[in-house]
This record gives C-alpha cells, sequence and structure tokens, in this order.
C-alpha cells in the first residue's frame, strides 16, 4: 500500500492547520451519511476519500478495510484513522477519527437528553415496545452472519457454543473469553502446523 | 475520578472489539450487568436509537451510554475511551506491517476470537430479546409476547431475505408498535 498521490501541504503552519481542517471535514461528512457504520460505511469513503479527494486508490480501501476488520475497535474507525495518518501523521489520524466520530457525539447528545425524558410516555412506550423485537431481530442478523463467516469446522462451533453458554452460565468476564479464543487459536494454528510437517 | 473510571472502561469496549460495531454490544452489556448501571430496556432503546442515528453503531451506542452515565462529558470521555486502542493501534500497525491480516499469527488469532465473538454476539441478542419479547408482557403463552415476536420475526426477514434497510425496519417496527399495543 503505497502513499496516494496528494497534495502534501509543507508551506508552514497554516497549510497544514488547514490540510487538517479538510481532513477532519471529510471524515464528518462520511459519519454524518452513514447508518450502522462497519461495511455501511465503505460507500461513503469511496465516494468521498477516493473519488472527491483522491487520497486513496481504490484498490487501497479493500486493503484498509481487511486490516481494519482485523483490529481491535470499530471497523470504520479503524479505517478512518489509517487514511488519516496515511495523510498527515498521527495528527491526521487525531483529525479523522474526530471527524468520522464528531457527528454520533452531537447527533446522540442531542437526542439523549431528549430521549431520557420521552421513553416513559405513553405512545413512545408502546412506539419502543416494536422497536425493540426489531432490534433483537437486528441483533440475530448479525450474529448469524458474523456465524457464517466464521463458523468453518468443529473447532469454530465448539468455541462460539462455548462462548455462549458462559456467558449464560457464568459471570466470567467477556474480554477474558476473547483472550482464550485467541490463545486457543493460536495452539491449534501450531498444532496442525505441527501435525503437517512431521 | 468517576470520568477517569469511564475512560478506562471504554478503552477497554475498544480495544477488545474485534469485528466490527456489533462486536461491542455483548461487551457493552456485560459491563451494564456487572455495574448494574441501566435497565436490558433501556440498553435496547439505546441500540435502537444507535441505529437510526448517523454514525457507526458501536461509537453512537458507546456515546449514548457515556452520556447516560455522565451526561455530555461523559459521552465525550466514552467517544475518547473507545476511540484510543484504534489510534494506538493503528499507528502501531501502520509502521510494522504492511499485510497485517495476512499474517500467520494474526490469522490464528482471529481464528479463535471470531467465533468466540459471534456466540457472544447471538448471547446478546438472547439478552436483547427477553427485554423485547418475553418480559415485556402482553398477549401471550408462557411468557413470550406472541405480537412482539411477529414484529421480530417479520423485521428479521425483511432484512434478511429482502435486504430492506435497518432504518426503514425499525421505524416500521415503531408505527406497528404504536398501532397495536
Amino acid at each position: 500500500m503505497e502513499q496516494a498521490p496528494q497534495d502534501t501541504p509543507d508551506k508552514g503552519q497554516v497549510s497544514r492547520m488547514s490540510f487538517l481542517l479538510e481532513i477532519f471535514a471529510t471524515f464528518f461528512r462520511v459519519g454524518a451519511f452513514t447508518f450502522g457504520g462497519g461495511l455501511a460505511m465503505l460507500p461513503l469513503f469511496e465516494r468521498e476519500v477516493i473519488e472527491n479527494k483522491g487520497w486513496v486508490k481504490k484498490e487501497d480501501i479493500l486493503d484498509i478495510y481487511a486490516i481494519s476488520q482485523s483490529l481491535p475497535g470499530v471497523i470504520a474507525v479503524n479505517a478512518s484513522t489509517f487514511i488519516g495518518y496515511r495523510l498527515a501523521g498521527v495528527p491526521g489520524a487525531i483529525a479523522a477519527i474526530s471527524g468520522v466520530m464528531a457527528p454520533s457525539l452531537l447527533v446522540i447528545v442531542a437526542i439523549a437528553g431528549v430521549f431520557t425524558q420521552f421513553r416513559q410516555n405513553f405512545y413512545v412506550a408502546k412506539a419502543l415496545r416494536g422497536v425493540r423485537a426489531a432490534v433483537a431481530a437486528l441483533i440475530f442478523l448479525a450474529a448469524y452472519r458474523i456465524g457464517k463467516a466464521s463458523l468453518k469446522g468443529a473447532f469454530g462451533f465448539i468455541l462460539a457454543i462455548t462462548a455462549f453458554l458462559l456467558t449464560w452460565l457464568t459471570e466470567i468476564n467477556v474480554i477474558y473469553m476473547i483472550l482464550a479464543g485467541g490463545m486457543l487459536g493460536v495452539i491449534v494454528a501450531k498444532l496442525s502446523a505441527g501435525g503437517t510437517s512431521s | 475520578m468517576i470520568y477517569l473510571q469511564m475512560l478506562w472502561i471504554f478503552f477497554r469496549l475498544g480495544l477488545f472489539t474485534v469485528g466490527g460495531g456489533y462486536a461491542m454490544l455483548p461487551l457493552i452489556q456485560s459491563e451494564i450487568e456487572r455495574l448494574g448501571w441501566i435497565t436490558a430496556e433501556e440498553f435496547v432503546d439505546m441500540i435502537a436509537i444507535a441505529e437510526m442515528t448517523p454514525g457507526a453503531i458501536g461509537v453512537n451506542t458507546a456515546t449514548f451510554v457515556g452520556f447516560r452515565l455522565g451526561g455530555l462529558f461523559g459521552a465525550f470521555v466514552a467517544t475518547t475511551g473507545i476511540a484510543l486502542p484504534s489510534l494506538l493501534v493503528v499507528v502501531a500497525v501502520s509502521k510494522v506491517l504492511d499485510r497485517f491480516q495476512e499474517h500467520p499469527v494474526v490469522k490464528a488469532i482471529l481464528f479463535g476470537i471470531r467465533p468466540v465473538v459471534a456466540g457472544l454476539i447471538a448471547s446478546a441478542a438472547l439478552f436483547i430479546a427477553e427485554a423485547a419479547i418475553i418480559q415485556s408482557g402482553g398477549l401471550g403463552i408462557l411468557g413470550l409476547d406472541l405480537v412482539a415476536l411477529c414484529i421480530a420475526v417479520v423485521s428479521g426477514i425483511l432484512v434478511w431475505r429482502y435486504h430492506m434497510h435497518p432504518v426503514a425496519v425499525i421505524v416500521g417496527a415503531g408505527v406497528v408498535g404504536l398501532l397495536v399495543f
């Protein structure tokens, strides 16, 4: 992944500042016009960052997405950080992160204050009972999609079912389950590599 | 002081979210249960708002929980907390590896983590279904709210089979809820 051609500002602080602002504004638009995040954000990245700005090549964005999915954190935030960092180092990464997250902060803060008061409203409460049912279905679908992509073979199924049961039967922190999953993945990979080489 | 504790909690949420926003939900849920912050129903409502508003779902849910815990500054602390691991890890990875995700050790780790995350999200889905369908009262048998169950099944089919936009389905479910409950 080479750095995409760009107008690197090198004429002092002012142009550097305005470049960071441009990064912020671009990622702000990506954050403001996406619903759902993750893969839903990909078309917005393509329009704003590739087509409008030419900051990243089209084939690079898929690599950036692939890495972002493998790293800790929200995918859209990771992808923004990657692009921002490549454009202008750590300040660029911070500008991109701030930009992509600022719409969330603004909108949620605006809604949250009102929402806490209106939750108990007679009509809102009725609507929310319907909404909750739909959200439950959406989360089941998310689990199904991730399961479909990752549950290949008995190892995956055993891990998924074990994690599921442990959350209901024990008080074990889910962080430990994730860490254990990572370690088991390495152990199983080592064992199967050892098995094939000997 | 409480903000420092919040920053640490949300930092951990960001650090252990692997595989996108939905993977963050079981982590938030487990913190909520552990600390007794928020009811299950309120958590589901927050996820609904997070789905319906612009921005990544993980960021929105975390921001909402942060606001609920500590107002405007709490929301800011929450977003900062979940962004910090991304910043640190991405900058570190950009320096050392170009094709990070193809490294055998990384592949092995993800090979183990992804199924666990799938199981955890399924568990979170059941937790949410419990709040939405089982304990919501109303018309039903065996404690199941049949109307809510119907709404859930139809919503799932509309998104899965007919690729309807989740926001449209949530709004539709809200209208149906208003009419039938």
